[in-house]
This record gives C-alpha cells, structure tokens and sequence, in this order.
C-alpha cells in the first residue's frame, strides 16, 4: 500500500486548482440569492461539506464491510481513517450549519432542520465510535467490532433521518423555512465546482492521514523486531 | 462589512481553520515519525553485521 | 432449523432461570422504573402538557432498559462462560436471540409494572401506545444485546454502555413517543416495525463477529 500512488500529488494539485476555481465561481461568478442576501453563500460550503461527511462515513462503513467479508489486514486503519474524517466533517457541518441558522433566522440552533438535527445524532454516535475504540485493547476484535459499530452507523443515518422527520410532526418546532434558492446556471455550477472540490479535498486528506497510520503501525514493527 | 458578510466570512473561515488544524497535527505527528525512524535507523546500523534480521 | 431454535430456547431459559434464582437484575429494573417516574412528577412543571409526560414515559423505559443490558453479559463474563459459549458448535446469532429474548422479558417484565403506574400516576395509554412500547422494546433488546457484548469487551463498560446505546434508541423514542401522542399513531408504529426488521437482522448477521476473537 503506497502513499502516493494512484498519484496523490495529482489528486492533491487536482483539489488546490478546484478550490480556486470554486472560490472564483462563487464569489465572482454566481449571483446574490434574492431572498437570502449575500448570506446565501454559506450553502456553497455547508452542503458540499455535509455530503462529503456522508461519503466518508459511508466510505469507512464500506471498508469495515470489506474487513469483515475479507479479513484483510489493511481495512481496519482505511475504516477507522475514514470515519475519523467523517466525524471532522461531520462536526464542520453542524458548526456551519450553525453560522448559517443565525445568519438566516437569527438562532444559533433550530430542531426543525433535520439535516442539523440528523448530524448532531450521527455525531453523538460516532464519537462513541472513538470511545469504543479506545477502549478496545488492539487486536482482531477491536477491528471486528469497531467495523461492526460503523455498519451500524450507515444504517442509522436514513432510520434517523425518518424518525427526525416523524418527530417533527409532534415536536411543533418553531419551524423556519428557508427559500431553496432559485438557482440559477451559475449557481448550480459553483455548487458542482465547490462540491467537487471538497470531496476531492477529503479524499486527499483520507489518503494523507492513513499513510500516517500505515507509516506508525510499520515502525511500531519495526522497533519489535529491533529491539534486542 | 455587512452582517452576512461576517457570516459567510465565519462559515469558510471555520472550514480553512479547521483544515489547517488538522494540517497541524498531522505534521507533529509526521516530527515523531520521523524521529522515531531515525531512532530505528541507528538501532539497525549499531547491530553487529552477523545478526542481521532476515526479511 | 429446529436445532438452533433449540438452542435459542435453552440460551434463553437459562438466562430466565439464572435470574430467578439471583434475582439481581429484575428487582432492580422493577424499583428503578418506579423512582424514575416518581423523580419526574417532581421534574415536571405543575404546567406541562399530557405530551410532557409520555415523553418522559420513554425516557424511563429507555434508561430502566439500559441498566437491564448492563447486566445482560455479566454472568457470562464472570463465569468465563462466553468463550466456552462461542466455541459450542452452535450458530454465534444463537447466543445473540437467546440473549435477546431474555432481555426482552425482562423489560416486558418492568413494564408491566411500569405501564399502570404510569396510567396511575400521569396520563392514560391507549392501545397504539402500548403497541408501541412492544415494538420499541424489541428493538431495544435487539440492538441492545449486540451493544452490550461490544462493551462487555470493553475497559469502562459500564460506562461505554449507554454511549454506545443511546444514538440507537433516539429513532425507538421517536416512535414511541409518537405512538402515544400522535392522532395518527399507524405511522409511527410502522416505523418501530422497520427499525425492529433493520437492527435485529444487522444484529444478528453482526453478532459473531463481536464475540469471536
């Protein structure tokens, strides 16, 4: 398993000249919501952030189906680095979410938005993710389990989505509605733009943080074997 | 700058600096690494010739 | 077939008779359940809707469960026994539905204290309602069991316990609560029958990959 290949220097160049592009797009090419004011922009990052911490949970529940069909050595650090990007994306996407409630509609939180409402939820069971793991001594079990507890996450997410939806119906939030924006062509591209380049960015950043992992677990070998 | 400005500002800014967060762990983790390998570096070169691990 | 239903049984009746002998758990689940719902007279304003109360029903059965899944691997982990368990030429989900099904009357157990008490003390319950506290029990002691043995292999478990279950449970509260209060309960309890189908089946496929070392 090597760091760089498939080429990660392309894919990283790849996600800087995206990233320009998409701050070109959004800024100077797409136009101003008329509803939403220039606050409306948030969605150009909030989004694209959400979908990818979706990707990469699904991506670590994924790999963790691989351990568990396989038993192959490498999936349980490409499991364990992909739902630790997932929770870091994850948790951007409840703060911008957050920012962009309070530009909108002047509160910090609203239980009314479900997709706020669902990542708090996934949050809440990824983070146990870590404690379980942590408190797992390592060995084929830990992996076993830890990729059983990421199955169980990607199921979680639609059956909460539709329970968060069922809620509402009894909860009686003060419900907030923001106008979808009409989005123009400039629009949707510098949403495609932006949403390519961070998923781009994510999957840079997965292959930058399990080479890590790999490098760590190979020298912790290492020194066993060296050790007199 | 306008309210919305500062909104739109904070939301990439908490994106940028949580980036670069993460850039800065992974670099002090990349500092131990690369201590370590040197560590072992020298360990492998101090072994007397004849007891070379094989593999 | 016959033979693993056999075995379910067995794992099941054993855990059944081990409990009516120590008695530790069950009484416990019983008097919790009871104070719980007692605090929350207190916890409630003088105020507070119906709603409020069937709300804080399902927070009682939730955590009145979870002590009852704390305990729910402790026997086998004390006596060495899960291993000699998982090595029986058994199928692993075996242990899993035995577990489960024990668990399960436990809790159904606790209920039927917890319900009319309920009724008594706070607000009536109509059939979706109780419909719904069976179905979200199921899953509880589905997804529950599972949890419990991924702790039990744990440092702090007791602890981790509760962490791990709690996210799980939400949408089992959603449907609960919802059964309850809702003018059109048929939803919700549709939905429980879902959540049961999804995490009992992941729960059983899972199971022997939790256990094994």
């Amino acid at each position: 398993m090597s760091i760089t290949k498939p080429s990660l220097t392309v894919l990283a160049w790849g996600a800087a000249a995206l990233t320009t592009l998409a701050a070109v797009m959004i800024f100077a090419l797409a136009p101003e919501d008329a509803d939403q004011g220039f606050s409306q922009k948030i969605f150009y990052v909030h989004v694209p952030i959400a979908l990818t911490a979706y990707a990469c949970f699904g991506l670590g529940a994924w790999k963790a189906y691989r351990l568990l069909a396989t038993r192959g050595e490498r999936y349980d650090l490409e499991s364990y680095t992909g739902v630790h990007l997932g929770t870091i994306f994850g948790v951007l996407t409840l703060v911008t979410g957050a920012i962009w409630a309070k530009a909108s509609w002047g509160v910090w939180w609203t239980w009314s938005s479900n997709q706020l409402v669902l990542f708090l939820v996934l949050f809440l069971f990824y983070c146990a993710y870590f404690m379980l793991r942590f408190s797992v001594e390592p060995g084929a079990r830990r992996e076993r389990i830890s990729a059983v507890y990421a199955l169980f996450g990607v199921a979680l997410i639609p059956v909460s989505f539709f329970a968060i939806r069922l809620a509402n119906d009894f909860i009686h939030p003060t419900v907030f509605t923001r106008e979808g924006p009409q989005m123009t062509g400039e629009m949707f591209a510098a949403f495609c733009v932006s949403w390519a380049s961070i998923t781009l960015l994510a999957y840079v950043m997965y292959r930058v943080e399990l080479a890590g992992k790999r490098i760590d677990a190979n020298l912790r070998d290492l020194r066993e074997a060296l050790q007199p | 700058m306008s309210s919305g400005e500062k909104y739109v500002a904070a939301a990439y800014g908490v994106f940028v600096v949580v980036v670069l967060v993460w850039v800065a762990i992974l670099a002090t983790k990349l500092a131990r690494l690369e201590r370590e390998t040197g560590e072992l570096a020298r360990l492998a070169r101090a072994r007397p010739a004849g007891e070379q691990a094989d593999g | 077939m016959t033979a693993y239903l056999a075995d379910v049984a067995a794992l099941a009746r054993k855990d059944l008779k081990l409990e009516l002998r120590a008695r530790d758990t069950l009484p416990a689940m019983l008097l919790f359940v009871l104070s719980t719902l007692v605090v929350f007279h207190f916890a409630l304003p003088a105020d507070a809707g119906e709603d409020a109360a069937y709300g804080l029903l399902w927070v009682a059965l939730v955590f009145t469960a979870l002590l009852g899944l704390a305990r729910a691997w402790v026997a086998e982990r004390e006596a060495g026994a899960l291993d000699g368990l998982v090595l029986a030429p058994s199928d692993r989900s075996a242990i899993w539905l035995g577990k489960s099904l024990a668990t399960l009357a436990f809790l159904v157990a606790a209920e039927l204290v917890a319900l009319p008490a309920f009724v008594v003390f706070f607000a009536p319950l109509d059939a979706s309602a109780l419909v719904g506290v069976v179905l979200a029990s199921i899953g509880i002691c589905a997804v529950g069991s599972l949890v419990s043995a991924m702790a039990a292999a744990a440092r702090g478990r007791e602890v981790l316990l509760p962490l791990l279950f709690l996210p799980l449970a939400i949408p089992l509260v959603v449907g609960g609560v919802g059964a309850s209060i809702s003018p059109d309960p048929g939803t919700y309890l549709v939905f429980l029958g879902l959540y049961d189908a999804v995490f009992a089946i992941l729960s059983w496929a899972a199971f022997e990959y939790v256990v094994t070392e």
